[in-house]
């Protein structure tokens, strides 16, 4: 029963204790204490966030660099292949030239003989017909006499130079 | 390691045994009871060591403490070495003062107490404000809570930033324990930050009187977390601060008991009412219970070895004594640890708007 | 010493009742901690709390017994 009673005594001074503590603890410690804790914690999650953040930032240049080479090699594959068609489209080009060329100078050519081969005809005509006269001429000179007979000769000469 | 220890304590057991034999006979049966009541209560003397000289007078050697009464509306101050030495009163205004069984009563110039017929003495008392011995280890752990704290404040403002060392380093994963697991744990977010420097200071006055309550030499050994009077004062500050700090919700929740029928509601909110008072009721209970129980249960493993009277229990009883001092150093954090805990969720659910 | 004996049957209920109700407490928490080994923190704390409510209740119990006596 005395364990369990109250002492007045013992309540003031514990009274009187605990709010000495609690007054001066409160004022001069425990706010620095406190606020020391919570400005290191708040540095320190500073500081991991600014080395993820470093660290995604060097993520993230790699990555770019990764995607300036795939970019390169694109280009390059494109040049490449360009390149390639050109020479091939080129190549079919300069065939086609040739062949146009050769085409014409072979037309050209053939006009040439063509035409030469007419002219060659006309003059052989005409040497043919000075011939004829300077034939008949002769013929004349020497045989009057039997005209149909004669005419026969020059017409089987006539026919026997038949050019076409 | 093991062994060491058992033979510590042989040794121990036959210095004891030495001291026992020396002593000459003339033994008075042991009161282990009476004992154990004059150390568990409080005293106005501060009891140091009784051992027998040379010439075979047995000696006391107590520390006399500031005795200081209230009495026709004026202080009065005595030593209360003056009271223990001889049994006469002494003078307190026009009335006379004596101390019996750690209690003051007005008496005439001779002394004479009334009793009733059980026995209980029916004098008046002066109102009792003396340095006790539980006040004078209160008053010491005051200035030990003071001194570590001002200091590692002290430090901290001056080199915060830096890793804790020496002893910051054991403050400070208790000081993160309190106002993490503790106080963030239990109060919502906004609020909780406001009682850190209380529970703080709850936690460690609980619990360096516990601690001071377990040493059982002089400066130590006053069983005064296990005085009702301090659970009791801590308990009301506990309910203060609960209380001072609710919000109309709380109050709401207990008088008008929202969402429940009406005769529920009959019944709930008395019951509610009633738990405003058992809540730092059972604080001081628990408390109190658990450091007195402590202290009885390892003066009565000591007394053994006194009431058998045998050395050979005494390596037995001052292990079992071991074991209870190592758990009454976890009791003493736990209690601190629970005092604590349950205030700060009596002011988080106190300081909580509730949902519905 | 009737009235003693009936106290201390009591004490001895209170006990019982205190030490039955924190076992299982005890033996609830620990299958929820190894059930869930990374909510040991918080369940430790409802543990520790729910076991204080009981004991403040027995120890209520016991001051009565005590003050009847």
């Amino acid at each position: 029963m005395e364990l369990l009673t109250p002492s007045p005594g013992l309540v003031f001074w514990t009274s009187l204790t605990f709010i000495i503590l609690l007054v001066i603890l409160r004022k001069y410690a425990w706010p620095s204490i406190l606020r020391a804790l919570k400005v290191r914690e708040e540095t320190i999650s500073f500081a991991l966030e600014d080395a993820k953040r470093a660290n995604e930032e060097v993520e993230m240049m790699e990555q770019q660099r990764k995607k300036i080479k795939e970019e390169a090699r694109k280009e390059r594959d494109l040049i490449l292949k360009e390149a390639r068609r050109m020479k091939s489209e080129i190549l079919a080009e300069a065939q086609d030239t040739a062949r146009a060329e050769t085409q014409r100078m072979l037309e050209k050519a053939g006009r040439d003989i063509e035409k030469q081969r007419k002219d060659a005809m006309l003059e052989i005509r005409n040497t043919i017909g000075q011939l004829s006269v300077e034939i008949a001429e002769k013929i004349l000179k020497e045989e009057l006499s039997g005209e149909d007979k004669h005419k026969k000769v020059i017409n089987s000469y006539l026919s026997e130079i038949n050019f076409n | 390691m093991k062994k060491e220890l058992l033979i510590f304590f042989l040794l121990l057991s036959g210095i004891t045994a030495q001291a026992s034999a020396v002593d000459p006979g003339k033994e008075e049966p042991m009161d282990a009871f009476g004992l154990i009541m004059e150390h568990i209560s409080d005293s106005h003397q501060w009891h140091v060591i009784d051992y027998t000289n040379r010439r075979g007078y047995p000696v006391h050697i107590n520390v006399p403490l500031p005795v200081i009464l209230w009495h026709n509306n004026s202080l009065w101050f005595y030593t209360s070495g003056d009271f223990y030495h001889g049994n006469h009163p002494l003078p307190l205004g026009d009335d006379y003062v004596i101390l019996r069984d750690e209690h003051f009563f007005i008496t005439g110039q001779e002394g004479v107490l009334k009793t009733d017929e059980a026995g209980n003495i029916i004098n008046a008392s002066p109102l009792d404000f003396s340095i006790t011995k539980n006040v004078a280890s209160m008053l010491m752990s005051m200035a030990l809570l003071l001194l570590i704290f001002l200091s590692a404040g002290k430090a901290y403002a001056r080199y915060g930033m830096a890793p804790p060392k020496g002893f910051r380093g054991v403050l400070e994963p208790i000081i993160l324990f309190v106002r993490d697991d503790v106080a963030r744990s239990q109060i919502s977010k906004d609020k909780a930050d406001k009682f850190v420097p209380f529970l703080l200071t709850l936690f460690f006055f609980i619990w360096i009187n516990n601690m001071i309550g377990i040493v059982p030499f002089f400066p130590g050994g006053s069983n005064l977390s296990g005085n009702i009077s301090f659970t009791a004062t801590l308990a009301v500050f506990s309910f203060l601060v609960i209380n001072v700090f609710a919000v109309k919700d709380y109050w709401k929740h207990i008088f008008l008991a929202p969402g429940m029928p009406f005769l529920i509601r009959f019944l709930l909110v008395p019951l509610e009412f009633i738990g405003i008072l058992t809540k730092p009721f059972a604080l001081m209970v628990r408390l109190f219970a658990n450091i007195t129980a402590g202290h009885i249960i390892i003066l009565s493993l000591i007394s053994i070895i006194f009431i058998i009277k045998s050395i050979y229990i005494a390596p037995v009883s001052i292990l079992l004594s071991l074991v209870m001092f190592m758990l009454e150093l976890l009791v003493a954090v736990l209690q601190a640890y629970i005092f604590t805990l349950l205030t700060a969720l009596f002011i988080g659910m106190s300081t909580t708007k509730s949902e519905h | 010493m009737e009235a003693i004996s009936f106290t201390a049957v009591g004490l001895g209920l209170i006990v019982l009742g205190a030490g039955i109700g924190i076992g299982k407490i005890g033996q609830a928490a620990l299958e929820a901690m190894s059930r869930q080994p990374e909510m040991s923190s918080k369940i430790q704390t409802v543990m520790i709390v729910a076991a204080a409510l009981i004991e403040g209740v027995s120890l209520f119990a016991i001051v009565v017994a005590w003050l009847v006596d």
